[in-house]
């Protein structure tokens, strides 16, 4: 009786000592493994796959024809000491990222925040008219017949009716205009994916919270929102400042569409934009790769940093 | 505190709409309402105008869109662009039914296996516990935090290497990976209960097909608002250097040539524009609900 109770003990340790070993572990998953095969090798190839290679070409002289040829840190000291456009572009970026991607954040939170007070079909058409604007594709280029240099233009001939200027701007053509118009059209544009975010966590607030809320003493609606409603969406907002921060950085299809590219002075020029420069018309890999690298660590490291930063909503 | 009176409307059939919010919202002044609700109706505004021109002049004759002063509105609205796209259209080098197939297989590939593929990998990651799960999850994740621009260089040598250059494929297998159809995908599968699954599993059901009778049904407005999603992206797509036969060209590339017709195809251009909105907005529009109930989910832990 006892030695049988012992050997049943033994045969639990060796079986609990199995599951802990990896291969174990991996070989039990075998059919997980199987399942996220097919999205994982796609996703090898065309995004960590390319990140790598991006990284890797940073460091080389590579024209796609030849083979890439090691030059160290050549293209980085290029592209920060003696590329003056790329520093306008990098300049234009950081402006167009610290205000579009703050602000549009905001907006994203106000309207969604002032939406959830509506119910029914009044909220849905007022989600269609803030969104629809950010899944409208090209049709920004109806900001073209707004912003026309004549008198034909939308806004110039606005201006001229009520007499604010005298003769028609070129709105485009005119550097000390071109930056701040693309960050207007750029905010229209961006109220997308995290907007709809913001407006579906709102209505998961639970109402007992509010409830609650208005009797430990909450005395208006931004008290609510700072103490009751941000901390309880904090995952939403999290999401939230992921799809802006990256949408702000890769500005670059306005630019080149409303703007040109390269546009006067290089007023509209993006980090984006002079990274096509190199890549698609000049064929100067090593050195596109380079601006796209610098490109990924100021996306990602300031996503990071903001997600640090709204860990502490409603502290 | 000032003490708040909640008047009970529940017995009565109608309730102004004044009304309405205090039932649940407590704590709301006059003052702020009009201040939110003046604010938005402003931005409102700002927002739909371009929207308003859009519609508006894909409706106006030839005089109207070179009037000046110019007029947001439409006076005499006629359906003129519109038959100028169809001739345009009937007498282009390609046939345009060509074009459309050409969108109609990008689309649909694209949505179909990202669908489905996403999906599949989603489920292992939001109700299997496994060696690797949490690694490959943050880098998803990760790859949200930068957009597609960086990786298109070494993208596009991938996909000459791969050889599926000048073929639908390139278009359609880098969209099958998007992190955020996973993303949103698991994020939704994770609040699906487990005894849902428990109980298909002592039925003697495997994997897949717990997985297609049991969590694909109950993740309906999810995998809608991926197969939406990955629509609008396919739709605004127009091949760029992938794509170098006419013959392969999407929809979207053929009608931007004609915007950028210039002066000439002006007509035609603002109809051709009105299309290019409005068909992710009507998509959307019918997917509405099944997105918001997706997005509800789309939340980050930390």
């Amino acid at each position: 009786m006892a030695t049988r109770r012992r050997k049943v003990s033994e045969d639990a340790m060796t079986i609990a000592e199995r599951q802990g070993t990896l291969r174990y572990q991996i070989h039990k998953n075998r059919i997980s493994y199987v399942m996220i095969a097919p999205y994982f090798i796609l996703f090898f190839f065309f995004t960590i796959l390319p990140v790598l290679m991006s990284i890797v070409f940073s460091f080389t002289d590579f024209n796609v024809l030849e083979m890439p040829e090691f030059v160290g840190w050549k293209n980085y000291i290029k592209l920060l000491l003696e590329d003056d456009i790329f520093m306008v572009s990098l300049k234009n970026t950081l402006l167009f990222a610290v205000i579009t991607g703050p602000i549009s954040y905001m907006l994203c939170l106000l309207f969604a925040w002032i939406i959830n007070e509506f119910k029914g079909k009044l909220r849905a058409f007022l989600t269609l008219i803030f969104y629809a604007p950010s899944i409208s594709g090209n049709a920004y280029v109806v900001w073209n017949l707004i912003l026309t240099g004549d008198r034909y233009g939308y806004l110039n001939g606005l201006l001229l009716k009520y007499e604010f200027i005298n003769e028609a701007i070129l709105w485009m053509k005119t550097e000390k205009y071109i930056l701040p118009v693309l960050i207007v059209v750029q905010l229209w544009l961006s109220l997308g994916t995290g907007f709809l975010a913001f407006i579906a966590g709102l209505q998961t607030v639970d109402n007992s919270l509010y409830e609650a809320a208005a009797i430990d003493g909450v005395k208006n609606r931004w008290q609510e929102l700072w103490f009751v409603t941000l901390p309880a969406m904090k995952p939403q907002l999290m999401f939230g400042a992921v799809m802006q921060i990256t949408q702000s950085f890769a500005v670059a299809d306005i630019s080149i569409n409303l703007a040109g590219n390269p546009s006067i002075n290089y007023a509209g020029a993006t980090v984006v934009t002079h990274l096509l420069d190199y890549g698609s018309t000049r064929f100067e890999m090593g050195y596109a790769s380079a601006i796209a690298t610098i490109l990924f660590l100021l996306m990602v490291g300031t996503n990071k940093l903001v997600q640090r930063m709204l860990r502490r909503v409603g502290e | 505190m000032r003490k708040k009176v909640i008047v009970d409307y529940s017995d009565r059939k109608w309730v102004p709409f004044w009304r309405r919010a205090k039932q649940t919202k407590l704590n709301r002044s006059k003052a702020g309402n009009g201040l939110l609700f003046g604010l938005m109706f402003i931005c409102g505004i700002f927002m739909a105008l371009p929207l308003v021109m859009i519609v508006n002049n894909a409706l106006k004759p030839l005089d109207e869109l070179f009037q000046y002063p110019p007029k947001i509105l439409v006076r005499n609205p006629t359906m003129e662009n519109f038959t100028d796209l169809f001739v345009l259209m009937s007498d282009s080098w390609v046939p345009f039914s060509r074009y459309i197939i050409n969108t109609i297989i990008i689309t649909i590939g694209g949505m179909i296996g990202h669908v489905l593929v996403a999906s599949l990998a989603a489920y292992p990651l939001a109700k299997h516990r496994f060696p690797g799960r949490n690694i490959l999850f943050n880098m998803v994740v990760l790859s949200m935090m930068f957009s597609w621009t960086v990786t298109q260089i070494p993208q596009y040598l991938i996909i000459s290497w791969l050889n599926i250059n000048n073929n639908y494929l390139a278009l359609i297998l880098p969209a099958w990976s998007f992190g955020m159809g996973l993303y949103l995908m698991k994020q939704f599968m994770e609040q699906l209960p487990d005894s849902l699954m428990e109980s298909a599993k002592i039925d003697g059901a495997g994997e897949f097909r717990v997985f297609w009778t049991i969590i694909m049904p109950n993740v309906k407005p999810a995998w809608l608002t991926l197969a939406i999603f990955q629509f609008q992206y396919m739709w605004g797509n127009t091949g760029g250097t992938f794509l170098r036969d006419e013959e392969l060209k999407p929809l979207q590339f053929a009608l931007q040539q004609i915007v950028q017709g210039g002066a000439v195809r002006a007509g035609a251009g603002a109809a051709v524009t009105f299309v290019i909105a409005a068909v992710p907005i009507t998509f959307f529009l019918i997917a509405q609900s099944n997105i918001m109930e997706t997005m509800t989910t789309s939340g980050m832990k930390e």
